[in-house]
């Protein structure tokens, strides 16, 4: 066994843990229970990011500011949604993603 | 086994663990801590990695936001879905087939890949990755353009957030 963690540890961490969420998104009904997953997912991609950061590309800063990125991107995803389900929630009495077909053809 | 080793496989699982709970959980307040406790790993993970900045905007944003604002809207949607009902989709094991797909289908395809397998280059000994990494966001040289268009995003989410979360009380003044 080697004195450090292989990169292929953390990848296969991540890929579970990407998994995991997508199947959280696909699957549940309620619509805050769908930005959880996506929150599951955009944090396996960070974890993938900054171990290829460590790994392959260490004293550059661009890994890093990537993930600087992703995390702005999720904070902003996440208000407008939770704020979006809410408001759904207030005309409609609802947040199941299912019950909110107005546009279904 | 080194520590690390062992320390790795016990966040790994746990994080794990609450990550599944998280998306079967029924009744979704507990969803949402098992939320934390995941994102926590995930922090440990970061600071594993030696991003100890992430790490510690991991556990400020993330959970000290991300899963506030989570825990305040299931508690503004409360009591819609009734906890006896099923909380998951009818075709629910056409996705869980698909991920489990997916999952062996990323590792067998990166195990063919020749990187796989590195080993953690030491970091050079004055390496101050969060200096580097501040003058990296202000510099003209690297991301300053990315970092401004993230504030800008930023502005603009807060602006649609607050949009949205004041409809229906604009114009009754």
């Amino acid at each position: 066994m080697s004195p450090t963690i292989p990169l292929s540890w953390y990848l296969v961490f991540a890929a579970a843990l990407f998994c995991v969420g997508l199947f959280g998104m696909l699957a549940r009904k309620n619509m805050v229970a769908i930005l959880m997953g996506v929150e599951l997912m955009l944090n396996a991609v960070n974890i993938n990011l900054i171990a290829f950061w460590r790994y392959l590309y260490a004293p550059q800063m661009t890994g890093l500011a990537f993930v600087a990125i992703v995390f702005t991107a999720a904070a902003a995803e996440t208000a407008v949604g939770l704020a979006l389900i809410i408001s759904v929630y207030r005309r409609r009495k609802t947040v199941i993603a299912e019950e909110v077909n107005t546009l279904k053809g | 086994m080194t520590p690390m080793h062992i320390v790795f496989l016990v966040v790994a699982v746990v994080t794990l663990f609450a990550a599944g709970m998280v998306v079967t959980t029924r009744r979704m307040m507990h969803s949402a801590l098992w939320l934390i406790l995941a994102l926590m790993g995930v922090a440990v993970v970061f600071a594993m990695l030696d991003a100890s900045f992430f790490a510690v905007v991991q556990v400020l944003v993330y959970i000290g936001a991300i899963a506030i604002l989570i825990i305040f809207a299931i508690m503004l949607t409360r009591g819609v879905m009734e906890i006896s009902g099923p909380q998951v989709n009818k075709g629910w094991w056409l996705p869980a087939v698909g991920v489990v797909v997916l999952f062996l289908g990323i590792v067998v395809g990166l195990s063919q890949w020749g990187g796989f397998d590195t080993l953690l280059p030491a970091l050079p000994a004055d390496a101050n990755n969060i200096a580097l990494f501040g003058q990296a966001l202000t510099s003209p040289d690297s991301y300053v353009i990315p970092f401004e268009v993230a504030s800008i995003l930023l502005l603009a989410a807060l602006m649609g957030a607050i949009y949205l979360g004041t409809e229906g009380r604009r114009g009754k003044k």
